[in-house]
């Protein structure tokens, strides 16, 4: 075989394998789908007639409206916080000089390896301890600990990759500190800050594991009622709130992608 | 890095504050794990060790084992499945198939491990996706059991951290400045060796992040086992919840969380240093 021909054999067996991996990532969403119109409340394949009434039962199912309006809630102050403390300590950190900078770069990047269930189990029983109420500032606490390490790294390759003559140059032109990072790191970092935030707004959105620990009736967040609603009901209602986020969320993406250019947001593709 | 202006200890702060509730919370697991379980309540009694001695139990060694090897053949099979498409979104020409892979790949860490969960499950049923399939064409004459085993547990985890891993093998992969590989193709290297000893060793930060953020989340990872092993496959996670709120055993639930924290750190440290023997062995 000669090379030319090789590298063409080895392209297109790439490119299967690429076909392949789509594949089964799509399948649970096609096949999710698919029983979202299903006409029967017991699932079979392929559905044995067509309707709308799950998508009419998700809408109006209790549970799932009060769980979508607590996790807006939650994930409105919990993402805008992370971005505001992760932009403050970012800049600190990459700027400035202070003691156990270090030691608070790890505590806060810890989420990552320690498991959600563990951090939400010590925020309950530090609550139940104090005597405090498990309202909203748990939850939303909870959830800043946990999308910051995400919010902090956005941020840090947007801070490596700016440009330190142009704070430089204001710095020397008479700008005091604070009106150099107020006028010019802060408005250079816009895409990073907006890839973490959105990073934030997802994981937040979806937390599910160290929610199911903090929340209560109350203040339960859309994937905690969902959980609850698998456990009780077998009907395809789940498959049909499924489908609407799905499409809510491929939308958003598109016009991300369009707009904004996602690569370059999830800093996936090198900055040119 | 010259003088220290007046608003850093206030740009500092509102993180100190953060850290130290994440520390306190943390330091409360531990002390929660030395406390005396008092049956039917919610308060604790005096310090005792015996919470670790229950860990013997086969039941919570099992939890462990399983755990580890879940979130082992995860973190594997995840990359094994992750790379190429990385690789793909990073080296294609074509803006239509970037976009495309990006979508089809993102799309599903906005979906959550509930909403994931659920789909694998009409997915691998009895009467679901692929046992309907099968039977259809006539491979199998009775439905193959999927759900409530670890192969199927295994098959939704991977299939719930890829987006992640994907991401980050991408952001690893992107920062390789193409010139190597350029330099090693015109010295003759083929495409597969070129990748092997160029592309392959640069991208190693990206799998062991990758590699590390899998394996934490499997680990942290509770809808899962628990809707598709149905009480069949116990992790760690689920024992933990199962301890904290059917039985309110919290002390308990507590002593379970610090041995898998500690668990957790010494798998993740074992990671670390392969990886830097690896590349010990790549540098000579």
């Amino acid at each position: 075989m000669s090379s030319s021909q090789y590298e063409k054999w080895l392209g297109i067996s790439g490119r299967l394998l690429v076909i392949l991996i789509l594949i089964f990532v799509l399948l649970p969403t096609v096949v999710v789908t698919l029983s979202s119109f299903s006409s029967t409340s017991v699932l079979f394949f392929p559905p044995k007639g067509w309707s709308l009434r799950w998508f009419e039962r998700a809408v109006s199912y209790n549970d799932f409206k009060q769980g979508f309006y607590s996790g807006l809630i939650v994930t409105a102050w919990a993402s805008t916080l992370a971005v505001v403390i992760g932009t403050t300590l970012a800049i600190a950190i990459t700027r400035y000089e202070f003691r156990c900078k270090r030691m608070l770069e790890a505590v806060l990047l810890s989420p990552l390896f320690i498991p959600h269930f563990t951090i939400g189990l010590g925020l309950l029983m530090l609550v139940a301890q104090l005597d405090l109420g498990r309202g909203y500032p748990l939850v939303i606490f909870c959830h800043i600990v946990l999308v910051l390490p995400f919010v902090l790294r956005s941020l840090f390759v947007s801070l490596h990759n700016l440009e330190l003559r142009l704070e430089h140059a204001a710095a020397s032109l008479g700008a005091s500190p604070l009106r150099v990072v107020w006028t010019v790191t802060i408005p250079l970092m816009i895409p990073g800050l907006f890839g973490g935030w959105l990073f934030a707004v997802i994981l937040s959105f979806n937390e599910f594991t160290a929610s199911m620990f903090v929340t209560t009736q109350a203040t339960q967040t859309l994937p905690v009622a969902m959980y609850n609603y698998v456990r009780e009901f077998a009907d395809p209602t789940l498959a049909a709130i499924s489908v609407i986020y799905i499409a809510v969320t491929a939308t958003l993406l598109i016009l991300a992608n369009r707009f904004l250019g996602l690569g370059r947001v999830l800093n996936v593709e090198a900055s040119r | 890095m010259t003088q220290r202006p007046a608003f850093v200890p206030w740009f500092v702060l509102p993180s100190v504050l953060t850290a130290l509730g994440l520390m306190v919370a943390m330091l409360t697991v531990l002390q929660y794990s030395i406390r005396a379980h008092i049956p039917g309540s919610l308060d604790v009694g005096g310090y005792t060790l015996d919470n670790f001695q229950d860990l013997h139990k086969s039941i919570y060694i099992n939890a462990f084992v399983t755990t580890a090897w879940l979130s082992i053949k995860t973190a594997f099979f995840g990359l094994l499945l992750s790379y190429p498409l990385a690789y793909a979104l990073v080296r294609t020409r074509s803006g239509w198939m970037k976009s495309t892979i990006l979508i089809i790949a993102i799309t599903p860490l906005f979906l959550g491990e509930v909403v994931r969960t659920y789909s694998w499950i009409i997915v691998l049923g009895n009467s679901g996706f692929i046992n309907s399939a099968l039977l259809a064409i006539g491979l199998i004459d009775k439905p193959l059991q999927l759900m409530f085993t670890q192969t199927g547990v295994v098959l939704a985890l991977v299939h719930v951290t890829m987006p992640i891993m994907v991401l980050m093998l991408a952001t690893g992969l992107s920062h390789i400045d193409p010139a190597y590989r350029r330099a090693a193709t015109s010295l003759g290297a083929g495409p597969i060796r070129a990748f092997l000893t160029i592309t392959l060793p640069l991208s190693l930060p990206g799998i062991v992040a990758s590699l590390t953020t899998a394996f934490a989340w499997t680990f942290s990872a509770f809808a899962t086992p628990q809707l598709i092993g149905g009480g069949k496959v116990s992790t760690v996670a689920t024992l933990v919840y199962q301890l904290g709120f059917s039985s309110l055993n919290f002390p308990f639930a507590a002593a379970l969380s610090i041995v898998g924290l500690m668990l957790t750190v010494l798998l993740l440290a074992t990671f670390k240093w392969m990886t830097h023997s690896l590349q010990r062995v790549g540098a000579h």
